[in-house]
């Protein structure tokens, strides 16, 4: 009798754990969803604000109008501009923090002494850390009074002030997912080619850096995502005209400013505030499909071991 | 053999200039971080005093000091950890102990990235028309920490994983060998030891979160205001925001040069001191294990 009761008891309290440990578990579960319930609303409320524009003017009138006058009377909204502007800052920014960025990646990841990896590696992730404000503040009062020296141009702040300093703000992202893809390549596979007789540097270009290039182009897509919605840079550097640029000194107004810049004078769920908030989902569209793209290399053409070369 | 010989010395020159221009590579980055730091530090520590940390702005902002913008980041960013944390902390422990490998998994992680890629400027509109509005907290405290929390989330969330990833395994077995449950093991051995690493994603988060300006700019921040905060629901000045102000539009640009350059000094001092804080207890960590 006492027996089976003492059985009883401990198989009752065996079943409320394991069935403790199913809610805990659940409970877990429901949290790990609150980055898509985010993500989830936060298109959901870029659509609810931004939709009713498209009530004024049609989705083509909206992309690709050339005239940007929100606040004229009748007002014109037409992003193809900014649209250009940012595909433009992103661009030539591209074009400094890509080489810097991989060739500072196959620096800590292949050629650095020990010493100097651990002096380089806290400097990348301190400048990734730097705030946007801060450098566009640097890029105002120190950046365009220079490059108006140094080029003979009316305005520092332009297309390719901006340009720069986006560069050196993707150039972290750039380097440390870069770094990772090159310092995972298999041994082996440096070791086969080392002992072909090729040099160091015929086996970084022919063997490491083609093992590891979907890790490189995950970096630099990601890189050029953070260049196209980095905010305050541009706001405050990049000039401000909403024109299509005719040249790398052009001002521009890339998507971003625009939104920063007229979001807090547009009239509460005016035209105006719907058509920023339609901006913002065109920029939100932007990102999103280069993060799917960086996301589809990774798992793509991973690397998976020595034998998949 | 002599044309061997100057193949063979070719292909070292090639190398050696190559690996140069690594090295050179390397150098920009470090000179420009210097450059951005020594120029700020250069021009903004004679404008840091006692009076400027302890003081609130007067003669409408062109004199005084940045007490309510170094209180109002400190609430904000803090209080977007008090979000942030908690449940960044239990997304790792679900993707890094409880779930299996799928498409969960893959779907959950796919969320996190992209998450992770959203501009600020994004959070900066959703923070408005979900907080400010939709859900009526007004520009706030309340407002702007919670729209932080959403955007250093995935900083947390990997910061956390990668914690709880370098808890050995043979600790979850030897806890489970015993008759712990799931939950125990976590709860008692794999948070404890993984807590460090967590720490220094929490830092991280916070340095990340007090250096943002545009997810503040419709939801938290104002021009400013004659008080100091005293609830959740009162809006603040925020150093980031701060800077922006001064720089772009207020009345008098260069008469508050000095205020600008010592405003954001003593931001990077925050943001750059956090990080150098949570690098040097990281490799710290790395060292011991």
């Amino acid at each position: 009798m006492f027996n089976t009761a003492t059985y009883k008891d401990i198989f009752r309290k065996g079943k409320s754990r394991r069935s403790r440990e199913q809610i805990i578990r659940f409970l877990f579960f429901a949290i790990a969803l609150a980055s898509i319930i985010t993500l989830a609303l936060i298109v959901v409320f870029l659509f609810m604000e931004g939709l009713p524009i498209f009530s004024k003017v049609s989705v083509k009138a909206f992309l690709f109008g050339h005239y940007w006058y929100p606040t004229d009377d009748p007002p014109e909204f037409g992003i193809f501009a900014l649209i250009i502007a940012s595909i433009a800052v992103t661009g030539v920014s591209s074009i400094m923090s890509i080489p810097l960025g991989v060739l500072t990646a196959l620096f800590l990841a292949e050629t650095a002494s020990a010493r100097l990896r651990e002096i380089v590696k806290p400097i990348v992730e301190l400048i990734a850390s730097l705030p946007s404000v801060v450098i566009g503040f640097f890029g105002m009062v120190v950046v365009a009074p220079f490059l108006q020296e140094v080029f003979d141009i009316p305005v520092g702040l332009n297309l390719f002030n901006a340009s720069l300093m986006l560069a050196f703000m993707s150039i972290p992202t750039i380097c440390s997912i870069s770094e990772d893809a090159i310092f995972s390549v298999p041994v082996e596979l440096k070791e086969a080619s080392l002992a072909l007789g090729a040099t160091h540097w015929e086996t970084i270009w022919r063997v490491v850096i083609p093992a590891s290039i979907s890790g490189i182009s995950t970096g630099v897509i990601l890189g050029m995502s953070r260049a196209i919605g980095e905010t305050m840079v541009v706001l405050m550097v990049a000039g401000g005209a909403a024109m299509v640029p005719s040249s790398i000194f052009d001002p521009v107004r890339p998507m971003p400013a625009s939104i920063a810049a007229e979001m807090a004078e547009a009239p509460f769920r005016g035209d105006h505030y719907y058509a920023l908030f339609a901006t913002g989902i065109v920029l939100f569209f932007f990102t999103l499909i280069f993060n799917m793209v960086a996301d589809y290399i990774s798992n793509r053409y991973r690397q998976v071991g020595a034998a998949t070369l | 053999m002599t044309k061997e010989n100057s193949i063979k010395r070719g292909r070292k020159i090639t190398q050696t200039v190559v690996f140069g221009l690594f090295k050179i590579c390397a150098l920009i980055n470090g000179i420009a971080l210097l450059i951005i730091v020594w120029f700020l530090v250069a021009n903004g520590w004679r404008a840091i005093n006692w009076t400027f940390l302890t003081q609130a702005p007067t003669d409408s902002m062109t004199k005084g000091g940045i007490l309510p913008c170094i209180i109002g980041t400190l609430a904000i960013s803090l209080g977007a950890m008090v979000v942030a944390l908690p449940v960044g902390v239990a997304s790792a422990v679900y993707l890094n102990e409880y779930a299996r490998q799928g498409k969960m998994v893959r779907f959950i992680r796919l969320g996190i990235n992209n998450l992770a890629g959203v501009p600020s400027v994004i959070f900066g509109l959703f923070g408005l028309a979900f907080f400010v509005v939709w859900l009526d907290f007004g520009v706030s405290i309340l407002s702007g920490a919670l729209t932080l929390a959403a955007m250093t989330l995935p900083v947390i969330i990997g910061a956390s994983e990668e914690a709880l990833r370098n808890v050995p395994d043979t600790y979850r077995e030897a806890s489970l060998g015993l008759g712990a449950t799931k939950w125990q093991t976590i709860y008692r051995v794999v948070l404890p030891a993984g807590l460090p690493g967590i720490l220094t994603g929490a830092i991280l988060g916070i340095s990340r979160a007090a250096g943002e300006t545009a997810p503040i700019m419709f939801t938290a921040a104002v021009f400013y205001s004659p008080s100091l905060p005293t609830s959740l629901f009162d809006e603040i000045m925020a150093l980031p925001y701060h800077i922006y102000v001064l720089a772009t539009a207020g009345t008098e640009i260069e008469a508050t040069r000095h205020l600008q350059y010592g405003t954001a000094l003593v931001l990077i001092s925050l943001v750059l001191g956090l990080n150098l804080v949570a690098i040097i207890y990281r490799t710290h960590l790395r060292r011991r294990r």
